[in-house]
């Protein structure tokens, strides 16, 4: 099962984006475990510097504002 | 070049409307429409070509080359950057830290965040299309000096000692990283001409969805005060730009919170009408850049004594600029 964590201080894009990750998966009928990050001392330790970010198991791979639906699949699906 | 706005508005007011003229209704019409659909336009058409520019500028970047910076020319630079590097104020808590734990200087931090809310592509081109060259110039210069002097201010009283522990523990881990390394590794990566198309066009679209809003309520105010407001009423009482009516303006401010955005069409009417420039320009920047909810933010990192310092100190700068700028624009 993926890990997926989305950081951000709590703005309207970051629950944006929660939500639309929470849709593809449904969507898609993939099962995944997802976080979000407010903890601004959490974020430093990724090293963000602009949120909403993405991170796929550990990996960051995306940062800056809300991400695309086909972004979103193709992490998701991605295996 | 703007003239066809006006005729725009004039004929859309008095023709199509068949508002009876020199009544107040018409005119605060007639400045709404005008106001709006010049804004609109230059908003899209700019925001594409300014995205188009600096689509390869982003928020590492600036960090990477701050920190090679000599401490001098880094309250310059932070500043600078502030003006022209695009950000939410969401991101300002990670942007702080960013800088913080790659060694830069509070001060040079803060100089970045204090100047990004007043300073933007957004309000130039607002300042020039309703109030002009001179003033613009004048706004930017003064918008950067106050993140400038605020961010050297803040480094000769050690400001650092009021970060929480955690942000002070990163502020110097990253400046003595910074000692044993030799040269740090810039990314440039060459953006071709449709990846920055790509890039502009996301952000016109997405600058606009945001602002738009701001845009019909702030100038919804100027064109109430334009129309409503009786002439002479505001010149008649302020006009002098007695002492008291710049701090006033400063703390009338505070509670009202606003993007240059939405508070610029509200300048151009408040000057039409007399107020001042100094008042004017300590109201709206106190509107921008000293709310309640960005310093809410900043409690995240720093300590209660330091945001009340940093507060405190915008609100002087802000204050001071209304008096030095109502005594110094009789004799321009």
């Amino acid at each position: 099962m993926k890990n997926i964590k989305v950081l951000g201080s709590g703005c309207s894009k970051c629950k944006d984006t929660l939500l639309l990750i929470t849709q593809v998966a449904e969507k898609l009928g993939v099962a995944i475990q997802l976080e979000k990050i407010e903890d601004p001392a959490q974020i430093m330790a990724y090293n963000i510097m602009s949120t909403p970010a993405v991170i796929v198991d550990e990996v960051i791979v995306h940062k800056g504002g809300i991400p695309s639906k086909e972004n979103i699949t193709a992490w998701l699906t991605n295996t | 070049m703007f003239q066809i706005f006006t005729d725009f508005a004039n004929w859309l007011t008095y023709q199509v409307f068949s508002l009876p003229i020199e009544t107040k209704l018409a005119d605060a019409t007639q400045f709404f429409i005008e106001d709006v659909s010049k804004i609109f336009f230059l908003l899209i058409i700019m925001i594409y070509l300014i995205a188009l520019m600096r689509a390869s500028l982003n928020v590492e970047k600036v960090r990477d080359y701050l920190q090679k910076k000599h401490r001098g020319a880094g309250y310059f630079m932070g500043s600078s950057f502030g003006a022209i590097t695009p950000f939410c104020s969401c991101s300002s808590i990670p942007v702080f830290l960013g800088f913080t734990s790659a060694g830069i200087p509070v001060g040079i931090t803060m100089a970045f965040l204090i100047t990004s809310p007043l300073i933007n592509e957004v309000a130039i081109l607002l300042l020039i299309g309703l109030l002009g060259w001179k003033f613009t110039i004048l706004y930017i210069v003064v918008g950067m000096s106050i993140g400038i002097l605020g961010g050297l201010f803040l480094d000769t009283i050690k400001a650092e000692r009021w970060l929480l522990s955690f942000a002070a523990d990163a502020l110097s881990r990253g400046q003595e990283q910074f000692k044993n390394q030799t040269s740090v590794t810039l990314d440039t990566k060459k953006l071709s001409l449709n990846e920055r198309h790509q890039f502009a066009k996301k952000e016109a679209i997405d600058i606009f969805s945001r602002i738009w809003k701001w845009v019909i309520i702030g100038v919804g105010l100027g064109a109430a005060l334009h129309g409503f407001v009786p002439d002479g009423w505001i010149e008649a009482h302020l006009g002098d730009g007695q002492w008291w009516s710049v701090p006033t303006a400063v703390f009338l401010g505070i509670p009202l919170y606003s993007n240059a955005t939405g508070v610029i069409p509200v300048m151009e009417s408040l000057i039409n009408k007399g107020l001042p420039v100094g008042t004017t320009l300590a109201f709206c920047m106190s509107t921008v850049a000293a709310s309640f909810p960005e310093f809410i933010l900043l409690k995240q990192v720093m300590q209660w004594r330091l945001l009340a310092i940093v507060f405190a100190m915008l609100l002087l700068a802000f204050t001071c600029v209304g008096w030095v700028f109502n005594t110094f624009t009789p004799f321009l």
